[in-house]
């Protein structure tokens, strides 16, 4: 090949470089990051397994509930009653009220940034 | 590898399917995935408040100057966090503006000069025939069949469009990131991002919660808002025994807030 010496070695660097996410990450295990769950209140709207593994559908799907349908009560399996809120429900003072120590710790983990936090805003700790 | 046409279209309607597939693939590889969305789990609150056709009034002999008028534009900007930018990218959802701009089809040289300069409240007219759902691209902007013009800020691509189609100059966009605007942020409600076009909502968040919109609350009696559907409601009484105009009714978007004159 013409140039072989140049474009061998450039190729290589080149898909050194590419496959550089996947090969840097190798080994490490990964670790679950320890959460603060929240003191005032035992149960989540729906069984925390599914929760953790489905949340992000859950939210999705109130969200669409909410804004295109104009339904915003939701009624769990044991019958108790929630405002379908990020805000007023998810993240109020009685639930998740920190941020940091619940949602980001997996997401940083995760190195996965929703961008919901850019609109919706955290209540701060303590606050109501 | 030599790929021909055929094989290239087979390979890309394959992924295609396997994309719009996929809510349905949730479901089957993680059964009741989708069960927060059970139609039995979720409902409205009882409070609720309805109407087949909710209407805004805005009595002008009420309201005379800017003054009076700011209570509402607070109270509206306050619970929504609209950010204040001022000069002309500025985002309103609830604002006065002169006679001559808020009914440009009324002029005539003979107009009394307390109107002539009087401020006049201006938002979302929350049209029957609204030009801005006609032209949105993504359906962010759509009319709910209680009349309200809704804008789902989560799907608004930010086009514009809808700023072309609206002949009120309703809409806002967000040039930049509003949070640093906002002089304190209410947690319960979210702010915007840049790229997003906003208006107002009619308070739909608060009637979904049996109150009354915000601007309405503060008027003291100054706006009335109501179904015009219903012959018996306070909308349908006042328009009934006041004069009342809308705004560019030659345009044919059917307004559905009305100026009491
Ligand atoms: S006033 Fe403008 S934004 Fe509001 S519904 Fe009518 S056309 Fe759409
Ligand atoms: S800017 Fe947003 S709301 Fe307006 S037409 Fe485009 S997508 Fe629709």
């Amino acid at each position: 090949m013409y140039n072989a010496g140049k474009i061998i070695p450039g190729l290589l660097i080149f898909l050194g470089l590419v496959t550089f996410p996947f090969w840097s990450n190798l080994g490490g295990a990964y670790e679950a990051p320890e959460l603060v769950m929240p003191e005032a209140e035992e149960e989540c709207v729906l069984a925390g397994d599914w929760m953790r593994a489905n949340h992000m559908i859950l939210l999705d799907d109130w969200r669409d509930l909410a804004v295109r349908d104009n339904k915003r009560l939701f009624t769990n399996d044991a019958g108790k009653r929630f405002d379908m809120s990020l805000t007023k429900t998810c993240l109020s003072s009685q639930c998740h009220a920190n941020k940091d120590t619940f949602c980001d710790r997996c997401h940083d983990a995760l190195a996965i940034t929703p961008n919901c936090w850019d609109c919706h805003v955290v209540p701060t700790v303590g606050e109501e | 590898m030599a790929i021909n046409r055929r094989t290239f279209l087979k390979a890309a309607g394959l992924t295609t399917l396997a994309g719009v597939a996929g809510h349905a693939a949730m479901e089957l590889l993680a059964p009741g995935a989708l069960e927060a969305a059970r139609p039995e789990s979720v409902g409205r609150f009882p409070e609720e408040l309805t109407a087949k056709r909710w209407a805004m009034l805005i009595d002008t002999k009420k309201f005379t100057t800017v003054q009076t008028y700011q209570r509402s534009i607070d109270a509206c900007h306050v619970l929504h966090n609209v950010p204040h930018i001022p000069g002309d990218q500025e985002i309103k959802w609830l604002w006065t503006d002169s006679f001559k701009h808020v009914f440009p089809d009324q002029q005539h040289e003979l107009v009394p000069d307390a109107i002539k300069n009087q401020p006049f409240l201006a938002l979302c007219n929350h049209c029957d025939n609204p030009p801005c759902v006609r032209v949105c691209p993504t359906k962010a902007t759509f009319k709910r069949d209680d009349g309200i013009v809704m804008m789902d800020m989560h799907r608004c691509i930010g086009c514009r469009y809808c700023m072309a189609g609206c002949p009120y100059g309703a809409r806002s966009f967000n040039f930049w990131d509003p949070r640093p605007f906002i002089a304190n942020i209410d947690p319960y409600y979210p702010t915007r991002m840049i790229g997003v076009v906003e208006k107002c909502t009619f308070c739909e968040d608060r009637l979904a919660r049996g109150q009354i919109p915000a601007c309405v609350e503060v008027s003291e009696g100054a706006m009335i808002f109501g179904d015009l559907d219903n012959q018996d409601s306070e909308v349908r009484r006042v328009l009934r025994e006041r004069y009342s105009l809308r705004r560019k009714p030659s345009l044919g978007t059917k307004p559905h807030v009305f100026y009491l004159i």
